[in-house]
């Protein structure tokens, strides 16, 4: 019974705990966000190296005129685990951009093409200079802003997708736009994705949901470079660590039953019978405790 | 079951146990390891390509390459006769011309002595082409040691011509 | 020490062990009487130890590829996640792993508390624990704040302004801390360095901690006195060892799910924004871990009284063998105290829970309550139990039959029925 308790305690505690873990920081109403299978969620995932591309090529065409994703360099473009463009193909869309080198040995700066080596070309030169750009708003960079925002790649999903009429006698600025997903529902980037915004190179149809899809998988690949890797070596772990366990338990159930659990029964036995003699033998009145 | 075979499986499973337990830390000592390998942004600078089109014959060039200096001589036709008349034997390590730089016009070596490390001086020395001031070393118009304490020729990378104008290094 | 002198069987040892008796200590500790009936939550020492290594060995990795500057220090782990060999591995590893390390404690705490470990003669385990605790939040929060996102900058900036609420010295303590007027370049890199040094006065501290545990040796279940070297205990290896290695492994299962598949479950996002000292984000909370004392801190309505409140909250816990005067240890004999405990987990769990909540409404009702809780808890409550409780048995010897046990307590009835004798009270 006490068992009982204790396991069901212990259940209840681990219900809460991971309740606590999943509850939302902020109380306001909240939004279902749109659900979507992603192919790289569950322990499985992958990524679609085709919608990758797709979605290289809608950040360059659409997101990279204000958002820098900074911290990608142009060979990521070609590595395992991603979009897995050839090593040529990554290299001609590098010397697409131009990046500021030197001082040379006139003690110059020039300007030369980006190498694979380089990372991808912001289109600001600083942070105050693409707020200012902006409205004052700064466009975050997009790195790893699927990690920076609660909700993940459904969030960055249902914002793309999320941009509505305000409901009737709502106020907005001028230069503010309503999207149902933004926490506080108002931003200020208008929306970015119309059905044929980007002519897909693969010929895939440009609607808003694949755009918003090809687009999100891109990033979130953008933030997490090395998830199937991660995701191929958590199973291997997770396999060898089942067999260690295994192999652990049964060694130490070896080695415990070396233990002379006879005596201890026999001990039981001993102690019973001294109760159940000294019980029978009293002759006494108010037995409280038998010791 | 006899006392003995009981033992004998007993310990087998405490090998078993052991063996693939060592496996796993093993396993997770690699990336221990090879964390301190060089990482992939360094790996991806270990080639550099150089644009030669402005380099005149009779004139070398210096570049940086994994953090070393790259010496990159454009010879005229008689330093390239010079280095091929060399006579094999007067070498301390032999080696031919036609070896060291494949399109002789163009020669493409490492610039660190190959005594302790220091950077030769060009056109200088005994042979009119590189010396170096730590510890004496000459080399000769095709970079092989001829006088002083160096052991070997200067360092020939690895290089290609991408184009004619440009030499990818490493 | 009343143990009989090892002696190394080869020259070549007996020759080392007399210089350094490093072999005697592996004797010792391989040969240590164990109770024999400890349980699965006796093992948390060992997995804590385990721990503490996985934090130091991945602490040291990253810290050849970390930069302690304000601009180069988020770039610099974006650079240990893309392109440092299994980087990313190793940085999920030292961030999972630090959660896995309080999870570890507080159920070794809990687990002390249940079982009365704290209790003479084991005041100075508890103590030193408890500073090993102290150090581990100190460690820890000053890790948080190396990524330097979001939630380093505003959560390191809230927590040392706390120190302003001294009167007097307050301000001045605050600037010595940040080595400027606000959280800022020097304060990383005195962090920093702070990070690196805490982990091996732990790692001291754990060994003052085992010491101090292996003069009256452990505890047990049933919290009555074992006798070491008898039919009692058992030697720690290879039975300790096993049980040891087998939870360890059970918790390193848990730890790997987190590492592989949610690596950032147990985070906020708002780190993964570069911190930005014009805005603040929209709710400032700590690693879950600090959760209770941040929200003990914000249950009273005066910064001083929350400051103060929250550290009471820990260093009460230092009164605590003293302030739990019952003479039962364990509270599988202390019927209310076992009823009180777990009221007390339950309110530590809640105020966690509020730690995270705005501290508005009924958050912050609940959580006044919760922290009136825990503090009659340990300065009312304990003592008038540890006087008025009335407490179960104690068997004599960890040998004794279980109580429990069907078989036993329907032999005892049938004596008990067959007993012609007068009044029988109890009979178990």
């Amino acid at each position: 019974m006490i068992r009982l308790n204790n396991l069901l305690l212990k259940i209840f505690f681990i219900v809460f705990v991971t309740a606590i873990g999943n509850s939302s920081y902020s109380d306001e109403g909240k939004i279902e966000l749109i659900k979507n299978d992603w192919s790289f969620k569950g322990i499985f995932g992958t990524f679609d190296r085709t919608s990758l591309q797709r979605g290289y090529q809608v950040y360059q065409e659409v997101c990279s005129g204000c958002h820098s994703i900074q911290h990608l360099s142009y060979r990521n473009l070609s590595e395992k685990g991603g979009p897995e463009f050839t090593l040529d193909e990554a290299k001609a869309i590098a010397e697409q951009f131009e990046i500021t080198d030197g001082p040379n040995d006139e003690g110059e700066m020039f300007t030369r093409s980006r190498r694979l080596s380089d990372k991808f070309a912001s289109p600001f030169p600083n942070v105050q200079a693409a707020t200012i750009a902006n409205g004052g708003a700064y466009p975050p960079d997009m790195s790893v802003l699927v990690k920076a925002r609660k909700g993940g790649a459904d969030y960055i999903y249902s914002l793309l997708l999320g941009y509505e009429e305000p409901p009737a006698g709502y106020e907005l600025d001028e230069g503010i736009y309503y999207n149902k997903y933004m926490p506080g529902q108002k931003i200020m980037m208008s929306k970015p994705l119309f059905e044929g915004s980007v002519e897909y190179s693969d010929g895939a149809q440009a609607t808003e949901e694949q755009l918003a899809k090809d687009v999100t998988t891109f990033l979130v690949w953008a933030a997490e470079p090395h998830l199937e890797a991660s995701h191929k070596m958590g199973f291997k772990v997770f396999l060898y660590l089942i067999i260690l366990l295994t192999l652990v338990y049964l060694s130490k159930q070896k080695v415990w039953s070396r233990l002379d659990l006879k005596e201890d029964s026999n001990q039981k036995e001993e102690t019973f019978d001294k109760v159940e003699r000294a019980a029978t033998e009293y002759e006494g009145e108010d037995p409280k405790t038998f010791r | 079951m006899s006392n003995e075979i009981k033992s004998k499986r007993r310990d087998f499973l405490f090998t078993a146990t052991y063996t693939i337990g060592a496996v796993g830390v093993g396993a997770a000592i690699w990336p221990l390891v090879d964390q301190m390998n060089p990482d992939s942004s360094v790996k991806a600078l270990s080639t550099t390509e150089v644009d030669v089109s402005s380099v005149e014959p009779g004139k070398t060039i210096t570049v940086l390459w994994r953090g070393k200096p790259i010496f990159i001589r454009r010879r005229t036709k008689s330093e390239i006769d010079e280095a091929a008349a060399v006579n094999l034997k007067d070498l301390k390590d032999p080696e031919k011309d036609s070896d060291r730089a494949k399109n002789p016009e163009w020669l493409v070596m490492v610039g660190v002595c190959t005594h302790l490390g220091c950077v030769p001086l060009g056109d200088r020395g005994d042979y009119k082409a590189w010396f170096c001031p730590c510890h004496g070393s000459h080399y000769d118009i095709s970079g092989r040691i001829r006088k002083g304490p160096a052991p070997t020729n200067l360092e020939i990378p690895k290089y290609e011509f991408v184009d004619s104008k440009t030499i990818k290094i490493g | 020490m009343s143990e009989d002198k090892y002696v190394p069987e080869s020259k070549l040892a007996q020759w080392f062990d007399n210089r350094l008796p490093l072999l005697t200590l592996s004797h010792h500790l391989r040969g240590y009487p164990t109770p024999k009936n400890l349980n699965y939550w006796w093992t948390f020492g060992g997995i804590l130890t385990f721990f503490l290594i996985v934090q130091i060995v991945t602490g040291i990795i990253l810290a050849m590829h970390y930069v302690a500057h304000v601009d180069l220090a988020f770039n610099s782990i974006e650079h240990i996640m893309r392109n440092v060999n299994y980087g990313w591995l190793i940085r999920y590893v030292h961030a999972n792993g630090s959660s896995m390390f309080f999870l570890a404690v507080y159920i070794h705490i809990f687990r002390g508390l249940y079982y009365g470990s704290h209790k003479s003669p084991r005041e100075m385990i508890w103590i030193t624990g408890l500073i090993i605790y102290l150090l581990m939040m100190a460690t820890a929060f000053m890790g948080y704040t190396l990524p330097w996102g979001q939630m380093s900058f505003w959560a390191a900036t809230v927590v040392s302004n706390l120190f302003g609420a001294i009167p007097l010295i307050g301000e001045n303590i605050t600037a010595w801390l940040w080595g400027g007027y606000s959280l800022d370049n020097p304060t990383l890199n005195r962090f920093y360095s702070l990070h690196y040094l805490f982990p091996f006065l732990i790692f001291a501290l754990v060994i003052l901690h085992i010491w101090a545990l292996h003069v009256p040796g452990n505890n047990n279940p049933i919290g009555i006195d074992v006798k070491k070297n008898s039919k009692e205990t058992m030697p720690f290896h290879p039975y300790m060892v096993m049980k040891d290695l087998l939870a360890m492994l059970v918790f390193i299962l848990i730890f790997f799910g987190f590492v592989f598949y949610a690596p950032n479950f147990l985070g906020h996002p708002d780190n993964y924004i570069p911190a930005n000292p014009l805005v603040t984000p929209e709710h400032i909370v700590p690693e879950w871990y600090l959760l209770p004392f941040y929200a003990i801190l914000r249950a009273i309505p005066s910064k001083l009284g929350g400051v103060i409140f929250m550290f009471a909250s820990i260093f009460i816990l230092i009164l605590l063998p003293w302030l739990d005067s019952s003479k039962v240890r364990s509270a599988a004999f202390r019927p209310l105290y076992k009823k009180f405990y777990w009221v007390l987990v339950a309110m530590v769990i809640l105020l966690g829970y509020l730690g995270a909540k705005p501290p508005e409404g009924i958050y912050v009702i609940l959580a006044r309550v919760a922290t009136t809780y825990y503090f009659i808890h340990f300065l009312i409550i304990l003592p008038v139990l540890g006087r008025y409780e009335k407490t179960d048995p104690l068997p004599t010897s960890i040998s004794d039959p279980v109580l429990d046990e069907p078989s036993i307590i329907d032999k005892f009835k049938k004596t008990a029925g067959e007993y012609e004798g007068e009044k029988v009270d109890t009979f178990k």
